[in-house]
């Protein structure tokens, strides 16, 4: 059936394209062949030059119309509020230069095809708008790179205090672990090598002899209090990997061989975001798709598709191998009660390797 | 170099099939050969993308096309997640390095270097024809690699190790990324000898009367791309070795505490992150080495197709000049997030967006030349107007990705994938294509088809934008690249429908560039023949005859008087005023 559809689709695209050409040459006089543009050409592609102006135009509002929706939605974090008006920002200066730029040039083209007693103007050089069309991009572009210079530097300088809950992130071929620092919040000491005491129990390969490791908490879904700084260590064990959070604005490589960090304060709970009316609906828009695409598996004897809610992803965003488009990892944002309430429940290390 | 000399080793003497179409050692022929290659190895790169772009559309669905050319990789016709990895890396590198680097620079400054500025031939024809067979070697052996039992490479274009280095971690990390290797080492090679030929050609060969600020825009582009390339290129050739040494010989320059399929390996005290800094050194300024020479090439169809100067000469030597530069200190913006200390992201982001202010100043000037010209529009006009178009649509989103703050969020997601194909993608193989169109007459003494020219230029525009417009709102919703598919977050499950859109767009952008072969193939041989000077252009190659021999000129090669600009000047019947052509009494000379 794909075969036929592809089949007919190729076919049609070329009869599309033999009309094109026939057009084309219809559009020129019949005798003409040297194959250098005419008069009757310049017009024509030139006009085509403005039509394409309308269709870059169009597809632009057609993509926000039609995608519009998929973008993520509001920041989950502390900082990432400031990243969305940065963002905002950029988007109208891109979008306003995008939009005058095209539209001189496709204009220009159009209105300068050659035609039959054009003539072009002698015009080679100009300073004065040399320098105007220089020192307008170096203005926006230093108040660009110092609004996000002060940015980066806020949400790069971890300032640790008391309050702070520092958690690890490890990667490996293709799962996700996270590491609480327990009772001391202070991560003890790990290793590689250490991955294979205990018959494979010690999962992030900490090290038994680090008094500070004994209270250490493994878990495979990451749980976080909201409100509350998180710092998180990234470690791997194998490959490069990237620890991507986009709900937070959140993205760190971890690196085999260092430690590599990023911090961030949750502002919303899990609850709280499914209840964010722009998630609700993206909610319902994607389990509309789900049922229909579960007609389909119903239909040829296969498990219909679970219903979706929504969750914080944590997502490998570095190439990683055959699994990296399936290492995940869940996050889930709740209050501070709900959070010591879940870690009390969690084993530690010293009662894991007993 | 004698003039004479040449002159009798010209036209008189006879040359046999061998040297004269396969060890040629004349710049006209290894540009045709690299740019034959450089088609060829297009082909594959862009099957290739179709392939991943069908997976990616209909995720793990059976297609006859898979089994039939993926074999054993595509059980039941179903893509394997490793082939989907390998088919991307391939496909970055073989349109990075392989088209867009060997394919275009190859091609027109081995043209147009000896002909635009009045050379008998390159400096060395010798190291000329070498460079040649060391690229043409490294095509094969890369294409070997296709052919390897486990795969070939398939830790993305950029080879990341411990990834690329640990045959454990991936089938593709064996002798596949083993012949990567092999292959780049030849092909740096290959591109060194080439560079320092067109270097040392620039320098030494120019005609008389052909001063640096008389140089084509073509000229300073090649010329420019040439010094980055060897200023950039044997840093990745020291990445390569020492990525050789750490899978090969035991050294851990990139590696360190690794455990891997059960095992603690030995690797100490290297580490991931300085093998990203020696990858990006070149990997970085390489886009420049791309897309200068197609801005070059855009300046010269522009003007000559304007039928107007070029706007702002000196400004577009400038901002050549300031964009090499600044390229070989931009490449840790592609590294915010690897670990790397933030204060470096600080620096980098300065220097990064600074490369937007030449960037912006030949986006006006190539605006400027349009207006009030008398517009011409060859197929080669279309591509140059249709590059400047994608180069500011793809360039402003560089604004975003620079910024080492929104770099976070949108880092290695298809937002990336859409701002590079545009900008260097897209727009260098516009270049591509506007310098075939226009040299074609040069190369092969005919003339391709207009109308073909024509459609294939409209389809390929439209599909352009409708294959990576759509693609930035994927990467804006926080879709990771590099996915084999994204069924396995059902939060993505509403991008189906976008990835379908792009994914029709692609192959019917695929199908266009059919046009442009038959296009390509059939004008070769059966194209009206080509006049001397077809399109009314300035420029010194236009001076030679449309048959070709090895020294370019018959007789003494002409002396230039003036820029390559002079079209609609005043005081002249013509509307142009070939290099070749002496002042008039009382003219003033026009080079700014």
């Amino acid at each position: 059936m794909t075969a036929l559809l592809t089949i007919t689709i190729l076919i049609l695209i070329a009869i599309a394209i033999w009309q094109m050409t026939k057009i084309f040459q219809l559009t020129q006089v019949a005798r003409e062949n040297s194959q250098v543009a005419t008069y009757k050409d310049n017009d024509f592609q030139g006009k085509l030059m403005y039509v394409f102006l309308v269709f870059i135009y169009l597809i632009t509002i057609y993509s926000f119309w039609a995608w519009g929706d998929v973008l993520l939605p509001e920041s989950a974090s502390e900082h990432g509020v400031e990243y969305d008006r940065l963002m905002w920002i950029s988007f109208v200066l891109i979008f306003f230069v995008q939009t005058v730029t095209q539209a001189l040039l496709h204009y220009f083209s159009y209105k300068y095809r050659g035609l039959e007693n054009t003539k072009a103007l002698f015009y080679a050089d100009n300073d004065r708008l040399e320098f105007i069309w220089t020192i307008i991009p170096v203005i926006v572009l230093a108040g660009l790179i110092l609004y996000g210079l002060y940015t980066w530097t806020n949400i790069m300088n971890i300032e640790e205090d008391d309050d702070s809950l520092v958690v690890e992130l490890y990667a490996q071929q293709f799962n996700w672990k996270a590491r609480y620092a327990g009772q001391d919040n202070v991560l003890g000491d790990a290793n590689v090598r250490f991955l294979q005491d205990y018959d494979g129990k010690n999962l992030v390969g900490i090290d038994s002899s680090d008094p500070n490791g004994q209270d250490d908490i493994v878990v495979q879904e990451l749980h976080l209090p909201v409100g509350r700084q998180v710092i998180f260590k990234m470690r791997s064990q194998d490959v490069l990997h990237s620890a991507y959070m986009p709900h937070f604005r959140a993205q760190m490589n971890c690196v085999p061989g260092m430690i590599t960090q990023f911090a961030f304060v949750p502002t919303k709970t899990t609850e709280e975001m499914r209840m964010l009316p722009e998630v609700a609906a993206k909610v319902q828009r994607i389990n509309k798709i789900r049922h229909e695409n579960s007609q389909e598996l119903i239909a040829n004897g296969e498990e219909p598709l679970d219903a979706y809610q929504f969750d914080y992803l944590l997502l490998c965003n570095k190439i990683c191998g055959a699994s990296h488009y399936n290492m995940q990892m869940k996050i889930i944002v709740e209050s501070e009660e709900d959070f010591n309430k879940w870690l009390a429940e969690q084993a530690t290390f010293a009662e894991v390797i007993q | 170099m004698s003039a004479e000399a040449h002159d009798d080793h010209g036209h008189h003497h006879k040359e046999t099939f061998i040297t004269k179409y396969i060890f040629s050692q004349d710049h006209k022929m290894i540009a045709k050969q690299y740019l034959i290659t450089g088609l060829f190895m297009g082909i594959i790169g862009i099957a290739m993308s179709l392939l991943f772009r069908l997976q990616l559309a209909w995720p793990e669905q059976s297609f006859g096309i898979f089994s039939s050319l993926l074999g054993k990789w595509a059980p039941d016709g179903v893509m394997d997640p490793n082939v989907y990895l390998a088919l991307v890396t391939i496909h970055g590198t073989i349109m990075v390095f392989f088209v867009l680097t060997a394919g275009l620079s190859g091609t027109f400054s081995n043209l147009l270097i000896p002909l635009q500025i009045g050379a008998r031939d390159m400096a060395s024809g010798l190291l000329n024809m070498i460079s040649y067979w060391l690229f043409f070697l490294s095509c094969v052996v890369m294409l070997g690699s296709l052919f390897v039992e486990a795969g070939p490479a398939a830790a993305g274009w950029t080879i990341y190790p411990p990834l690329s280095a640990l045959p454990q971690a991936q089938p593709g990390s064996g002798l596949g990324m083993t012949l990567w290797l092999v292959s780049m080492a030849i092909f740096i090679a290959s591109s060194l000898l080439g560079s320092l030929n067109y270097i040392v050609t620039v320098i030494n060969l120019r005609t008389k009367g052909m001063s640096m600020t008389r140089l084509p825009l073509t000229i300073w582009a090649f010329f420019v791309t040439a010094i980055i390339g060897v200023v950039s290129f044997p840093v990745l050739l020291s990445a390569a070795l020492m990525l050789i040494m750490d899978r090969s010989f035991g050294t851990s320059f990139f590696l360190s505490d690794i455990f891997i399929q059960g095992e603690v390996l030995h690797y100490q005290g290297g580490s991931p992150v300085l093998f990203e800094h020696l990858f990006w050194f070149l990997g970085h300024p390489e886009v420049y080495i791309v897309l200068l020479p197609a801005l070059g090439i855009t300046s010269e169809v522009l003007a000559t197709n304007a039928r107007k100067p070029i706007f702002g000469y000196r400004a577009m030597v400038a901002s050549i000049l300031a964009i090499a530069f600044l390229s070989t200190i931009v490449w840790g913006h592609h590294m915010f997030i690897s670990g790397m200390n933030p204060f470096l992201g600080s620096v980098f982001t300065f220097t990064t967006l600074l490369i937007a202010i030449p960037s912006a100043v030949k986006a006006f000037n190539y605006i400027t030349t349009l207006w009030k010209g008398n517009l011409q529009f060859n197929p080669g006009m279309l591509f140059s107007i249709g590059l400047v178009s994608t180069f500011i649509s793809g360039g402003l989103t560089g604004i975003i990705l620079g910024d080492s703050t929104l770099d976070i969020n949108v880092h290695d997601t298809y937002f990336v994938v859409a701002h590079f194909h545009l900008v260097m993608g897209i727009s260098a193989l516009y270049g591509l294509f506007a310098g075939v169109y226009h040299w074609f007459p040069k190369m092969f003494g005919r003339m391709m088809n207009k109308n073909l020219g024509y459609v294939h230029f409209w389809v390929t525009a439209v599909c352009a934008y409708g294959v990576f417009f759509p693609m930035h709102f994927v990467g804006m919703a926080g879709l990771p690249r590099r996915y084999y598919t994204n069924t396995a977050f059902p939060y993505f499950d509403d991008l189906a429908d976008v990835n379908v859109v792009i994914t029709i767009f692609a192959l019917i952008a695929g199908a266009a560039q059919l046009v442009f072969l038959y296009n390509f193939i059939h004008s070769m041989f059966y194209g009206k023949r080509a006049e001397t000077n077809p399109w009314r252009s300035n420029t010194l190659e236009w001076t030679t005859p449309v048959e070709h021999f090895h020294g370019n000129w018959a007789g003494e090669i002409p002396h230039v008087h003036r820029w390559a600009y002079d079209y609609s000047k005043p005081g002249h019947d013509e509307d142009f005023v070939p290099q070749n052509i002496p002042l008039k009494k009382g003219e003033e000379e026009l080079n700014h």
